[in-house]
């Protein structure tokens, strides 16, 4: 499959905005997914973190 | 006593699970990133036109894997779902649970990029066709399964009636696949059949199978980014979850 320009590869016969529309919400939700997931387990080591803060300074306090 | 093998009981275990999913978890990055590129590259520069749909019809390298992933990952989660039912394995649940979210959103993009497929080609965005609706069904049951487990506090109890509810809608799978075979349906037969010209058909079906190993490689990478959060989450008591280097360090 040869494209003679990026207007053409863009235009895609056509059908552009179906299949941006599928490649594009394809890769758009799957970037969200894995940020969100990366996220979830930095928030999780971060609660865990602190709550061993918490139970450093309790101990230093008494 | 020493053994080669590994040992599966073992791994069970969420302390030891959790740092073997993080050395695995780069490399299926790796491999997503790579059967991705390799995938698009087919689907864009490499298949040709298509006789009769045009350049419409390149929305099947994404509509097929992620159609196909949306009811392996639902077979997979069942399968753990009854597994934590009959060996109450805490892992189980984790797993169950950690694939859910993903294979709502592969059931989504099936039904999305079906969607944007359909409207040109048969010139309705949604049909009450039993392809579609089956599918449509399925992203209910992931819906109703992540619902129902954030409904309930303990996340064991929440283990046990999500994984009632994943066993009884793995029926719906079989129902998806053989939906075009088993009703007079408006959605196309099964994909994989080699009937255009055969270089044709050869590299068209070698993008949609790249393309499918690389959602493969993603939803595995991001199945157990997403186990590791919820390990962390559901042992923030336990010693091994407090000992760990990212948060002793």
């Amino acid at each position: 499959m040869t494209w003679n320009s990026t207007a053409e590869f863009l235009a895609m016969g056509g059908y552009g905005g179906y299949v941006w529309g599928s490649f594009g919400v394809v890769a758009v939700l799957l970037g969200i997914e894995s940020v969100l997931v990366a996220r979830r387990r930095t928030a999780a080591l971060r609660s865990l973190r602190q709550q061993a803060l918490a139970e450093r300074l309790e101990k230093e306090a008494v | 006593m020493k053994s080669r093998f590994i040992n599966w009981f073992a791994l069970a275990n969420p302390s030891s699970f959790y740092p073997v999913a993080g050395r695995l978890i780069p490399w299926f990055w790796l491999l997503a990133v790579v059967f991705g590129v390799a995938g698009l590259w087919i689907s864009f520069f490499v298949a040709p036109t298509d006789a009769t749909q045009g350049e419409g019809y390149r929305i099947i390298f994404v509509h097929v894997p992620a159609s196909w992933m949306s009811m392996v990952i639902y077979i997979v989660m069942a399968c753990w779902a009854g597994l934590g039912l009959a060996l109450n394995a805490r892992l189980s649940g984790m797993m169950a649970q950690a694939l859910a979210p993903t294979g709502a959103l592969m059931a989504f993009l099936s039904l999305w990029t079906g969607a944007l497929w359909g409207k040109p080609m048969w010139g309705a965005w949604w049909v009450w066709d039993a392809r579609l609706t089956s599918e449509l069904i399925l992203l209910f049951l992931y819906l109703g399964f992540i619902a129902l487990q954030a409904a309930i506090d303990d996340p064991r109890r929440a283990d046990k009636a999500g994984a009632v509810l994943a066993l009884v809608g793995v029926v719906n799978v079989p129902i998806i696949y053989f939906s075009v075979k088993w009703w007079n349906t408006l959605h196309q037969g099964a994909s994989v059949s080699v009937t255009r010209a055969p270089s044709m058909a050869h590299t068209m079906l070698w993008g949609m199978l790249l393309m499918a190993l690389a959602f493969w490689m993603y939803a595995i990478a991001v199945a157990l980014m997403r186990v590791r959060a919820i390990m962390l989450e559901r042992e923030a008591q336990s010693a091994w979850a407090r000992e760990l280097r990212e948060v002793v360090a």
